[in-house]
């Protein structure tokens, strides 16, 4: 297990340097430069060019890296051009929002799709099953800015019951004392993460059910119920963890188009808006906390498939 | 046994003998063997055959339509803009006073045309690139990995939002940035799938026989992971037609006068509150169908390749 995680952290090290080298590559291949963006069309060379030293952008790129790494290191993620702000202070300002409108969404999702997928597994080919599977498939198949804006339409336009837009707070403890503004967005995030677990909680399920423990728990005249949660819901479980850790990528994705139809000032709005603006650091800082975030997410799903699991047992390997 | 009736695909595949077995797997054939089994696990699956026909039906629409339904999609025309649907105009005209039904059908070449390329051409990549580095293992598989785990860690839009600012989007364009993001997770599934083939049998026979390499690579590896590579593939279509639509949402789709659904659909809302249902509705649909086939194709196929999923006698 020690050598096991030991490669293991070892990996995700190198994965994480690796994303910082990419995404500084990719940065800087965008054209338009930097100082245009920032102080628009219409600056002079001579401010263009001080721009440009100021921040160090007319040094060569191996040059801006070494910089930046060293930064980095010092905890310094840069500032931001459009902003005037340091790129730390305004993912901390954005990140406790994510933290409420991803960590609730995913949480609903999962109490969601987890006996979903049991229902649909246990249920399998019944009417049930293929209801969900349809429903599924649909929200799955749908583009989450249409979704969204199809809630807004319903709830917003037509009922008149709960607001198109974000909450608009700046801090965590106002965001949560408007939960109806809260509604729409969770919502929109949870309906589309259920449809993904609760695929994949159906096939694990209906590889589980085959098992023979499960035949086992059956004739010894277990309840079917207890079957269900002592064997069925653990078991099947575990995959889950995998996708959970996989799916961060995802979430964030869906995040940036939620923000900016609800318009909630989190992360994937301010991606957004520095991808649009040329903003370099936040650009930067804000991609390789998502890649980091995701390579520790892999690298917690692993850890605790292995600790979760038995019959998982890496160094025999 | 409590369990319900398995879904109809699974019944189907198990013979009046009992259950099929597999086929031991060895050298493929060129040309038989794999493709017959897939087509014939494709026609006895009822949601793949749904899944089949709408696609099939969507593609004539979209590519044999505008040679009888020939339609201006060129030349914005003001003076017939939003017209509600008539006899004229079967689902009236967007905001340019292009014809809506023609212009799903020259859309929906777009989002076809891009699906597709997408998934051929990030499959093959993805296919081979998995298969060299699981069968040559080692230092180069753990480089080969990491650089997949790299692109992986970094989520698809935001790859996407910073790769559009360096090219100007074109349909060729977008096809080959997505492509480059989607190689990533086949390259994973066929680097697993030939870890446990390469120790089978055949393929340590084919070795002793003195094949080379790249024959052991092309010839029995990738041809044995072909089910996980189709129905990646599927999946890939299915995808890049909705990542194309979250693109045109946020600005950084493909240019006008060029359409696609999703660019129509992001147009369209835009006039949701105006009660110009023709604007939004019509490519919403076609989208959503299009994708559900594509998704429906791909869960079909991998429901009966999966051994573990068949119902046990």
């Amino acid at each position: 297990m020690t050598r096991y995680l030991i490669r293991r952290v070892g990996q995700a090290i190198v994965v994480v340097v690796g994303v910082m080298i990419l995404t500084f590559i990719m940065v800087h291949m965008v054209p338009g430069s930097a100082a245009r963006a920032a102080l628009g069309v219409r600056a002079t060379p001579a401010r263009i060019a001080a721009f440009n030293s100021t921040y160090g952008l007319n040094r060569p790129l191996y040059e801006q890296f070494v910089s930046y790494t060293g930064q980095l290191i010092r905890g310094n993620l840069g500032t931001s051009f459009t902003l005037q702000q340091p790129v730390s202070a305004l993912i901390a300002q954005r990140l406790p929002r994510d933290a409420i409108l991803l960590g609730m969404s995913t949480v609903l999702a999962l109490l969601i799709a987890l006996p979903l997928g049991i229902y649909q597994a246990v249920q399998r080919g019944g009417i049930g099953d293929n209801v969900f599977t349809g429903v599924s498939f649909t929200l799955y198949s749908m583009p989450d800015f249409f979704f969204a804006l199809l809630l807004i339409a319903i709830f917003s336009v037509q009922l008149h019951i709960l607001p198109p837009e974000a909450p608009q707070a700046a801090t965590v403890a106002g965001i949560l004392a408007d939960p109806r503004a809260l509604v729409l967005p969770v919502l929109t995030l949870t309906l589309v993460s259920v449809a993904g677990f609760s695929r994949y909680m159906r096939s694990s399920a209906i590889d589980v059910l085959a098992q023979d423990y499960i035949r086992v728990a059956r004739a010894k005249g277990l309840r079917e119920r207890l079957v269900l949660l002592r064997h069925v819901l653990r078991n099947s479980m575990l995959p889950i963890v995998t996708v959970l850790g996989l799916s961060l990528p995802g979430i964030v994705v869906g995040a940036v188009i939620a923000e900016e139809v609800f318009n909630y000032p989190g992360m994937g709005l301010l991606f957004y808006q520095a991808a649009t603006s040329h903003d370099f650091p936040i650009l930067l800082g804000s991609t390789l906390l998502v890649g980091v975030a995701t390579v520790i997410g892999n690298l917690a799903a692993d850890i605790s498939y292995a600790v979760l699991d038995p019959r998982v047992r890496y160094d025999s390997a | 046994m409590t369990l319900r009736e398995p879904w109809p695909g699974a019944v189907a595949a198990s013979g009046p003998d009992g259950p099929d077995v597999l086929p031991e797997v060895g050298e493929v054939p060129a040309g038989r063997g794999s493709g017959r089994l897939i087509l014939s696990t494709f026609a006895r699956n009822r949601v793949a055959m749904v899944g089949v026909g709408l696609v099939v039906l969507i593609t004539l629409f979209c590519f044999l339509g505008p040679l009888f339904y020939r339609t201006n999609q060129i030349t914005v025309r003001l003076n017939i803009e939003e017209l509600a649907p008539s006899g004229k105009y079967p689902l009236g005209t967007d905001a340019s006073g292009y014809n809506v039904l023609g212009r799903l059908m020259v859309g929906g070449q777009s989002s076809l045309e891009l699906g597709v390329a997408v998934a051929i051409a990030s499959t093959a990549v993805g296919a081979l690139y998995g298969a060299i580095a699981g069968f040559v293992g080692g230092i180069i598989d753990a480089i080969m990995m990491r650089v997949v785990d790299t692109f992986l860690a970094i989520p698809g839009l935001v790859l996407l939002l910073i790769l559009v600012n360096i090219v100007t989007p074109s349909l060729w364009m977008i096809i080959i940035l997505l492509s480059v993001l989607s190689w990533l997770g086949v390259s994973r599934l066929v680097r697993g799938e030939v870890l446990t083939l390469r120790t089978r049998e055949f393929v340590q026979a084919a070795r002793m026989m003195g094949a080379s390499r790249r024959r052991i690579v092309i010839r029995h590896l990738v041809p044995n992971a072909i089910g996980v590579i189709i129905v990646n593939a599927t999946f890939t279509v299915a995808d890049a037609i909705l990542t194309l639509s979250a693109l045109s949402f946020l600005g950084l789709g493909l240019p006008p006068p060029s359409a696609d659904w999703g660019s129509m659909l992001s147009d369209g809302l835009n006039y949701l509150f105006d009660g110009y249902w023709w604007l939004v509705y019509p490519p919403a649909i076609i989208l959503i169908i299009t994708v559900v086939a594509f998704n429906m194709i791909g869960d079909a196929i991998r429901d009966s390749l999966d051994v573990r999923l068949q119902q046990r006698p």
